[in-house]
């Protein structure tokens, strides 16, 4: 007897576990972004189509300036957690023992527990002019008096790369677990030294973990809110509060549409040339 | 002759136990050198001393007359094939066998021109753009011994190579093996659990067992001379006859066994008279049905139990009468022994001449062994 094979027949355990899936991508974010990308091209003293909103983000200094700034920093952000993040997987992947590397683990998941709002509020009680490191240093007698430590621009950073820090480290971990121990040997056999193992081998062979690991540090850092609001100064701003105050504060939806596709557009692109730059593949990294 | 590698009471241990106790032996340049033991025997260690990755408890380590201890893997002049080869999947063949000569300083048309020469080599000209996931197992070996060999060590060190081919492609490489290496004259050190590989490759082998060497000779002494029960029993196939040690008046030793028969010896052991003893016959030194033998022949009628056969490794495993003893007879496929059927009895018998003796090792090589 032959199998007739069938190309046509609906896979209903298929459908019926996408519907949500679909119902979900599409009410939540297709649809609401359309009607965002709708109201980006509208204003509220004209009728029709205008680029007003896009026209103010180009003529104003503040808005790109704060854009540029956003960008800089994220990626600087982006780059900082790296640096701390591949010695620190690799420490707990290739040399602490099995026992130690659970222990590990759990030292660094334990503070995502909380959140990010508390964990924020930690600092803040930490390093405010009456918080406990000021009391500290000026008992020991590092300084006179107090110090105001929060809301400024480095402040800003260390809280940015502590609050992203975990979205690096698990994906390159996961990539070097996989990685056999004798590549290592095996370049150190070769007349490799310790940096030409890490150029050559470590890093290279990480590529996928570090790509995912900082597309999404990097979105994250580039669409937070609450560390640059609470931790930063009057000067630190982030392009997500511009937004926030377009609708909420000046209840002007559309420029604040606006400003999210500028965003949107922004993370996209560099996301795209950082993939282009490493040559990474966009379906390898999300894996 | 030069010595390309010299050990002297070389000892490893972790903690309590002493992984490798006591070595010392020399490897004479151009030679092709297998250490052969069990898992867990201590080869491994002392291959990653001798490449560098761990440091001795006690003893030398020299390559060429230079002494090794405290020198770092990359700077020692030799290089290791690893087990699962660690080739390294973000590059390509070429940029594989480069990676040492640029490690180097070496540079553009040098690189290009040895490596080329290597790839020809080992028979793989033109796979330098491949991928490593492109390539066979057979084809990863020969880049991992090619990225070894064109840094032209002075040892190459090889950690059971073969283990992950399968049977048929083992063979070949076996072969393969032994030809690069007469053509390149590097000296090749190589572990394995594979008797056979050792036996059809090697100049010398080195049996291994708990950290020490037991024998170290060439394939045929080890074969035909075993110098200890474990040796015997590890290297190529042997029956084992748990024996008593008898004398008689004329001082004439005999083996005798649990069901009570007497087998003679030969007089050229020096044997002393003390019970549990282990006689070791090789398949293919008992003869079947053996017609007007010699008086000093062991002869016994057994069972046949069962005929394996395997082509040119024919045996017959057969059960003395009144035991329930297993004995395996190489069975020659000459037609001669056609007309032998399952439980047909039969007659064996073999020169005392080919039967060695040791006092009995207790410990089991293999866990299933009774």
């Amino acid at each position: 007897m032959m199998m007739k094979y069938k190309p046509n027949k609906i896979r209903w355990s298929f459908v019926i576990f996408f519907i949500p899936v679909a119902l979900w991508l599409f009410l939540l974010i297709v649809l609401p972004h359309l009607e965002l990308l709708r109201i980006s091209f509208t204003s509220s003293g004209t009728n029709g189509f205008t680029l007003t909103n896009y026209k103010a983000f180009f003529t104003e200094p503040i808005y790109w300036l704060t854009f540029v700034r956003t960008a800089l920093y994220s990626m600087f952000v982006t780059a900082i957690v790296l640096v701390i993040s591949l010695p620190v997987a690799f420490y707990i992947t290739k040399v602490a023992s099995i026992k130690t590397q659970g222990l590990l683990m759990v030292l660094i998941l334990v503070p995502f527990w909380v959140s990010e709002l508390i964990r924020v509020y930690g600092w803040m009680i930490l390093l405010r002019e009456s918080g406990v490191l000021n009391q500290f240093l000026v008992k020991i007698g590092v300084f006179k008096q107090p110090i105001e430590l929060l809301y400024n621009d480095i402040t800003m950073i260390m809280g940015l790369v502590y609050t992203s820090m975990l979205f690096m480290i698990v994906p390159i971990i996961g990539v070097l677990g996989s990685m056999d121990d004798a590549l290592i040997e095996a370049a150190h056999d070769l007349g490799a030294k310790k940096i030409a193992i890490w150029k050559e081998i470590i890093i290279p062979y990480t590529m996928p973990g570090i790509m995912s690991g900082s597309i999404i540090v990097f979105m994250l850092v580039l669409g937070s809110y609450l560390t640059p609001k609470l931790m930063g100064g009057k000067n630190s701003l982030w392009f997500t509060e511009q937004i926030y105050n377009q609708i909420i504060i000046y209840f002007n939806w559309e420029q604040g549409s606006a400003f999210g596709f500028l965003l949107l557009l922004l993370s996209s692109l560099i996301i795209w040339i950082a993939l282009k730059v490493t040559k990474q593949e966009f379906r390898k990294v999300i894996k | 002759m030069q010595i390309a590698l010299s050990v002297k009471g070389l000892t490893k241990q972790f903690g309590d136990f002493t992984a490798v106790n006591n070595l010392t032996f020399d490897v004479e340049d151009g030679k092709f050198f297998s250490i052969l033991g069990p898992s867990g025997c201590g080869k491994t260690t002392l291959l990653r001393m001798i490449a560098g990755f761990y440091k001795p408890t006690n003893g030398t380590l020299e390559i060429q007359g230079r002494d090794m201890l405290g020198i770092e893997p990359n700077k020692r002049p030799v290089n290791l094939v690893f087990q699962h080869l660690a080739l390294f999947p973000m590059m390509n063949v070429f940029e594989n066998i480069a990676f040492g000569l640029k490690r180097r300083g070496e540079k553009g048309e040098a690189v290009n021109k040895k490596v080329n020469n290597m790839l020809e080599r080992v028979g793989l000209p033109e796979s330098g753009p491949k991928k490593i996931n492109q390539l066979s197992g057979g084809q990863k070996q020969r880049v991992a011994i090619a990225r070894a060999l064109v840094l032209e060590p002075t040892v190459l060190l090889l950690d059971e190579p073969l283990g992950a081919l399968d049977a048929k492609l083992r063979e070949h490489m076996k072969v393969e093996l032994k030809k690069l290496q007469v053509k390149v004259g590097t000296t090749f050190v190589y572990i394995t659990h594979d008797q056979s590989e050792a036996m059809v490759m090697s100049d010398y082998v080195a049996v291994m067992n708990a950290g020490q060497f037991e024998q170290l000779d060439t394939p045929q002494n080890l074969y035909s001379n075993p110098a200890s029960s474990f040796v015997a029993q590890f290297v190529g196939n042997n029956n084992k006859f748990r024996v008593d040690l008898k004398k008689d008046e004329s001082g004439k030793f005999f083996a005798a066994t649990k069901s009570g028969d007497l087998y003679t010896l030969s007089d050229s052991f020096n044997l002393q008279n003390s019970d549990f003893f282990d006689m070791f016959v090789r398949p293919e030194a008992i003869i079947i049905n053996p017609s007007n033998p010699k008086p000093e022949f062991n002869i016994i009628n057994a069972d046949v139990k069962a005929i394996l056969f395997d082509g040119g490794n024919s045996r017959l495993l057969v059960t003395p009468e009144k035991t329930e003893d297993e004995i395996i007879v190489a069975l020659p496929q000459n037609r001669q022994f056609d007309h032998i059927k399952a439980k047909d009895s039969i007659k064996i018998g073999w020169d005392p001449e080919a039967a060695v003796c040791f006092n009995r090792m207790e410990k089991r090589i293999y866990d299933d062994e009774i």
